[in-house]
């Protein structure tokens, strides 16, 4: 299994992942080797296994009554922000 | 009396309510240990003297009045993945370098709540992605055994800090081993939870369906006081289980005739011969103590590893998504647009080890190789399950090594990523699973430690635990202290 820098670099965009050449390059090593050790599972049969989709048999998600339970918190939430202004977060300009 | 650090949670325990000791005194010989030791290792993230003196004072005053629990006045530290209010949470990473926490992971405030005095925070693996410690932005930790090695990973820091005697016990989180694995270097008790046994509340996901919060300690029986303290329902978390909590060190003490331990055949092929060697030696151990030895097969076993880089990258990438220089964590300088401010901030943010699972996350969860890819996975995924579910219909627990190798050396696995996840190779079962496991020292090869893993069905912890402290009745390799550090 081989993956080309093109499709790392594809990966990367869809990621949102910015690589110099030299990085997609390295990274499309590493990448095709794992997905070598990935291979091996093509050659398991899996007719009629249903997909594991919580480790725990029997466990759901478990639901909570639709009430507020939180209280508003925004100022100590927003400490972390790299940018805040009057209660929102900064972003560059997104519509021109 | 045995020197303050040498001592078992257990021991301080009573001592402390004997009044032989203060927490106060305790906690100042463990900060001092580590302020004299953290250049040497690297343990630590962050230490927080004042915090841990101040609460070390209110611990001796619940005790003067005869009241707290068996963690009243213990010293303890948090891996750093686990959010502690007012106080730095980086997870290992540049992304969460300048992080402060507002508000505390369900362990943390459970932890304090039953008394114990958190030290501080851990060094790990960047997101807890790696098995040798080596991919924190805040530089590799040393192994105390031999501090050219690698603690394992991705509690490192917990694992090498318990080790060397700077905390009684530590948190960590096992998502593939790194709980269980960095104990088995580092000579040390670790053990993984069953999933849903501890909240992730506030614990910073890397793989939601695999991730379990547990403890390093140097005994069963410490670590069936701090699991006691930790686990149980939370409603903050949804995958946390509704089951009462049984009282762990209650368990300890029954003895283990009839117990029917399976022999994991796939644990043994192509294992170095001196771990074997030890591993045959403490099955012995338990088999005189009256334990029945059979052999089992999980043949689905050996596909651990694939399955694993496969499920484990495609919910990190889903999960390390919220990291986007917008609400928290780092953000680049100058962005000219928002596309710019994303890949620059996550880029810049997150290390090569963190690129890469993102990136075969990103890759097998995209159109056209979903079904091939994450579908297939989790089908092998249940038939490994399955594999464990007709082996616990036969036998009680099923033991083998915890890890191929002892402690590598620092850089020896940094080349190729195939190469360090197979460090895991043991551990990943487990996890798949979602069952509880234990690493227990079980001797040394070349003087570095080995560890023995016993993995029971869903919420066996009591089980586990009871194994290890009858075997650990027996062995002293528990208590053995690196050189320099005693």
């Amino acid at each position: 299994m081989s993956i080309t820098r093109e499709q790392v670099e594809n990966i990367a965009r869809l990621a949102r992942l910015s690589l110099t050449s030299d990085e997609a390059l390295q990274y499309a090593e590493g990448l095709s080797r794992v997905l070598s050790l990935v291979e091996q599972l093509q050659g398991v049969d899996t007719t009629g296994v249903t997909p594991m989709a919580h480790p725990l048999p029997g466990q759901r998600a478990r639901l909570r009554a639709d009430e507020v339970s939180e209280t508003d918190q925004h100022e100590l939430y927003q400490r972390n922000a790299p940018q805040v202004e009057a209660g929102l977060y900064l972003v560059p300009r997104v519509i021109e | 009396m045995t020197e303050l650090h040498l001592m078992t949670v257990a021991e301080l325990s009573a001592s402390l309510r004997s009044g032989g000791i203060s927490s106060v005194e305790l906690t100042r010989a463990f900060l001092e240990r580590i302020e004299r030791h953290q250049r040497e290792l690297n343990a630590f993230i962050t230490v927080s003297p004042d915090r841990a003196l101040a609460d070390a004072a209110r611990a001796d005053e619940q005790l003067a009045a005869g009241r707290g629990g068996p963690l009243t006045g213990i010293p303890i530290a948090h891996k750093d993945i686990f959010c502690s209010r007012d106080e730095k949470t980086t997870c290992g990473s540049r992304m969460l370098a300048n992080f402060v926490s507002p508000y505390d992971a369900t362990v943390v405030r459970r932890l304090r709540e039953a008394g114990a005095v958190c030290l501080g925070k851990t060094n790990m693996d960047e997101f807890a992605m790696g098995s040798s410690n080596e991919t924190s932005w805040f530089g590799p930790v040393r192994n105390p055994w031999d501090p050219a090695r690698v603690p394992g990973g991705s509690s490192g820091g917990s694992a090498a800090a318990v080790a060397a005697r700077l905390t009684p016990a530590a948190t960590g989180t096992d998502t593939g081993g790194s709980i269980r694995q960095p104990a088995a270097l580092c000579g040390l008790t670790g053990l993984k939870p069953t999933y849903g046994r501890v909240s992730r509340y506030g614990m910073i996901a890397f793989a939601s369906s695999l991730d379990q919060a547990g403890v390093l300690a140097l005994s069963a029986e410490d670590a069936a006081l701090l699991l006691s303290a930790m686990a149980g329902f939370d409603e903050r978390d949804s995958t946390s289980v509704e089951l009462p909590v049984p009282d762990y060190a209650a368990e300890l003490a029954q003895p283990l005739k009839g117990l029917k331990i399976g022999v994991l055949r796939e644990f043994f092929a192509g294992l170095d011969a001196s771990i074997e060697q030890l591993i045959r030696a403490a099955l012995d151990e338990l088999h005189a103590q009256g334990a029945v030895l059979k052999e089992v097969s999980l043949p689905h076993l050996p596909l651990s590893v694939p399955t694993y880089y496969v499920v484990a990258p495609a919910e990190c990438s889903s999960n390390l998504a919220r990291f986007d220089g917008v609400r928290y964590g780092h953000r680049c300088e100058k962005p000219r647009d928002l596309l710019d401010l994303y890949q620059r901030s996550r880029s810049e943010g997150f290390g090569a080890e963190v690129k890469r699972r993102i990136m075969i996350g990103t890759y097998v969860l995209s159109t056209g190789y979903y079904d091939a890819y994450y579908l297939k996975a989790q089908q092998v995924r249940a038939l490994i399950a399955a594999d464990f579910e007709r082996a616990f219909h036969e036998v009680d627990v099923v033991i083998g090594p915890t890890t191929p190798n002892t402690a590598f050396a620092l850089g020896a696995r940094t080349q190729d990523p195939v190469t360090m996840y197979l460090s895991d190779i043991y551990t990943i079962g487990a996890n798949l699973a979602g069952l509880p496991a234990i690493s227990v020292p079980c001797g040394f090869a070349e003087e570095l430690p080995v560890g023995l893993q016993i993995i029971g069905p869903h919420f066996a912890e009591g089980r586990l635990l009871n194994v290890a402290h009858q075997y650990q009745r027996d062995s002293d390799w528990h208590l053995r202290v690196p050189r320099g550090f005693g």
